[in-house]
C-alpha cells in the first residue's frame, strides 16, 4: 500500500486516518529552531464528512486512501440511489447514495458527466465540472432595456437549483452556471 | 505564473532598506562585517537541524568530497573570534534541508553576530534596540522560560515529570499516543509551539531566557540560584520566533560532549551521523573569548515589518519557484 511522508503532505492529497479514508484541506509546518518538527493538518473524514485537526511529527507518515477518482456519465435515479455509468466503454453502472451524491444532486442532468471518487469500489463523493450548462424553467418575466442596471432575481433550473441571474434572462434560456459558487456566469447561444 | 517573483516590488525595496539600516546600526558600534564559507567540510550536529549536502570534485591537488551548505555560520565565526577577538557580524544565507511553511524556506537569511565580554543580557539588550528601533516598537519584556510555561501552561519545565510533560504534551497535541512517542525535551518544544507561543502572541515582543540544560544548544550552563540553567535566549515578536542567542559555550571537553551526545541522538532518529568539527574543537582548545552571540531570521524580521504573514511574500523566489 502507498503511503505519504509528511514532507508530501498538500491540500488534495487522500490518505486513511483511524480507519476512514480523508481528504486533507491544510497542512502546517511547525518548527522551534532547534526543536522537533511536526506539521499541524487539517482533514475532512469523507465517511463522515466531519473536518479533523491532527499533529504529526516530520517524517512520520500517512497511509494513501484507495480511492479512485473516474468519469462517469449519470445515468438516472429511483429515488433511493443515484445511478453513474463509467465512460471507459465498460458501460459499468454504480449507484451512488444520498451522502456521495451531497451538493451535487443541484447540478445533476442526465448524460453530462461527472467526477465519481470510488473507494473500495463503491462511490464516495460525486464532483460535478466547474461549469454546468442548464435551462431556466422558471423566473420573473424579463425586462427589455435593463440590461445595463445590474439587478438581479431569482431563476430556477431544470435541476432544481436556483441561482441569482440578470433581469434580462428569461425562460427556456439555456446558462453557464459555476458549480463551486453557485455563480451565474453567462448565457449559452444556442 | 511561477517565473514571476513572490515579492512586490515595494517588499524587494524595503529588504534593501533593511539592510543598510542593519548595516548602519553594527557601523556606528564598530562591529566589523565579515563574510565565512556558505558550504563547509562540517555540518551542524543538531538533532533537529538537517544541512543540504554538497558535492565537490577534487581540484589542483586538493581533496573534493562531501560537503555542507551550513545551516548557520556559528562554527567558521567561533574560528574567528578565536584568533581575532573581535565583535562581528554577518549577512549569511543559511541551508536547513526539509523546511517549508508559512515561517521556513530551506534557504533563507540569518543576521549572525557575536561580542567579547557580553553575557546574555547585555546582547538582549543590543538584540532589543536592533529590532524594536527598525519595527518602532517598545523594548521586548523578559520572561524566564520556567516562568512563561508556568503562565501559559501550568507547569514547572525544570521540575516536572517527563509522565506529567506528555500528558500536557497530549492534551496540546489532542493525541495521548503521538505524545507518549515523545521524548522530554520534545513535549517541551511542543508545549513551547502549541502552548507557550500562542500566548506570547498577544505580547508583543517578549525574550525568553534562562533554558532547562537540555535545550542548551551551544550555550554554556551555570547555576542561577540553586538551579543550573542554560544562558540561552530567544525573541518572539507576536508570537514569531525571531531570534536565537547564547552566551556562548568556550568549553572544548564539554563541546566535544555535546557533539557526542548529539550524534547519539541522530542514530536514534536514524539520521547520518555528523562527526564533531575537529577545527571548531582546536580553535575552542586554543581559546574562545568570553562573548555572547545571536543568529536573528531577517526574512522573518521583514515579515513583521511589513505585516505580512507568509514568508513567500518577502523572498523574490520561495524554494519551489527557485
Amino acid at each position: 500500500m502507498a503511503s505519504y511522508s509528511t514532507n508530501e503532505f498538500r491540500g488534495g492529497l487522500k490518505v486513511m486516518l483511524d480507519g476512514d479514508p480523508c481528504i486533507m484541506l491544510e497542512n502546517e509546518f511547525v518548527k522551534p529552531g532547534k526543536g522537533q518538527a511536526f506539521n499541524r493538518v487539517k482533514l475532512r473524514n469523507l465517511m463522515t464528512n466531519r473536518v479533523w485537526e491532527r499533529t504529526f511529527k516530520s517524517g512520520d507518515s500517512l497511509e494513501a486512501a484507495d480511492v479512485i477518482d473516474q468519469e462517469m456519465e449519470y445515468v438516472y435515479t429511483d429515488g433511493e440511489f443515484w445511478y453513474f455509468m463509467a465512460t471507459d466503454g465498460s458501460f459499468e453502472q454504480y449507484p451512488a447514495g444520498e451522502r456521495a451524491v451531497g451538493d451535487a444532486l443541484k447540478w445533476l442532468k442526465e448524460q453530462d458527466v461527472y467526477t465519481v471518487t470510488l473507494y473500495n469500489g463503491s462511490p464516495l463523493i460525486v464532483t460535478p465540472p466547474n461549469f454546468v450548462e442548464l435551462e431556466v424553467v422558471d423566473t420573473d418575466p424579463g425586462m427589455k432595456g435593463d440590461t445595463a442596471q445590474g439587478g438581479s432575481k431569482p431563476a430556477t433550473l431544470s435541476t432544481g437549483a436556483v441561482v441569482n441571474v440578470p433581469l434580462f434572462i428569461s425562460i427556456g434560456e439555456v446558462l453557464k452556471v459555476d458549480t463551486r459558487s453557485g455563480d451565474y456566469v453567462g448565457r449559452v447561444k444556442t | 505564473m511561477s517565473w514571476m517573483p513572490t515579492a512586490s516590488r515595494e517588499t524587494i525595496r524595503s529588504r534593501a532598506e533593511q539592510l543598510a539600516y542593519l548595516r548602519g546600526f553594527f557601523a556606528r558600534r564598530h562591529v566589523l562585517e565579515v563574510e565565512t564559507p556558505v558550504l563547509g567540510r562540517h555540518g551542524a550536529s543538531d538533532p533537529h537541524l538537517d544541512s543540504v549536502a554538497a558535492m565537490l570534485s577534487p581540484a589542483n591537488g586538493i581533496a573534493g568530497g562531501q560537503g555542507w551548505l551550513q545551516t548557520s555560520p556559528e562554527y567558521h565565526m567561533k574560528r574567528l573570534l578565536a584568533r581575532d577577538g573581535e565583535s562581528i557580524f554577518q549577512v549569511f544565507r543559511a541551508f536547513r534541508d526539509g523546511e517549508r511553511g508559512r515561517r521556513h524556506n530551506p534557504e533563507f537569511s540569518l543576521l549572525e553576530w557575536y561580542r567579547p565580554g557580553f553575557d546574555d543580557h547585555a546582547l538582549m539588550t543590543e538584540v532589543g534596540e536592533l529590532v524594536c528601533q527598525w519595527l518602532e516598537r517598545n523594548p521586548p519584556a523578559r520572561v524566564r522560560y520556567r516562568d512563561a510555561f508556568l503562565e501559559a501552561a501550568q507547569l514547572d519545565p525544570f521540575r516536572a515529570t517527563d509522565d506529567s510533560l506528555r500528558e500536557a504534551a497530549g492534551r496540546a497535541l489532542d493525541d495521548a499516543v503521538l505524545a507518549g512517542s515523545l521524548a522530554r525535551d520534545d513535549c517541551l518544544d511542543v508545549l513551547m509551539s502549541h502552548v507557550v507561543e500562542p500566548a506570547l502572541a498577544g505580547e508583543g515582543a517578549v525574550f525568553v531566557h534562562d533554558y532547562p540544560p537540555s535545550q542548551a544548544a551551544l550555550a554554556r550552563v551555570s547555576r542561577v540560584g540553586s538551579e543550573p540553567v542554560a544562558h540561552r535566549f530567544e525573541l518572539f515578536v507576536d508570537g514569531l520566533e525571531l531570534c536565537n542567542g547564547y552566551w556562548e559555550l568556550t568549553d572544548a571537553a564539554e563541546q566535544a560532549e555535546r557533539f557526542d551526545a548529539d550524534n547519539r541522538q541522530r542514530r536514534a532518529l536514524a539520521k547520518t551521523d555528523m562527526p564533531a568539527d575537529p577545527e571548531l574543537l582546536a580553535a575552542m582548545s586554543s581559546g574562545l573569548p568570553d562573548c555572547a552571540g545571536v543568529a536573528l531570521g531577517l526574512d522573518r524580521l521583514l515579515m513583521l515589518k511589513l505585516g505580512l504573514p507568509s514568508i513567500e511574500q518577502v523572498l523574490t523566489f520561495p524554494a519551489e519557484r527557485a
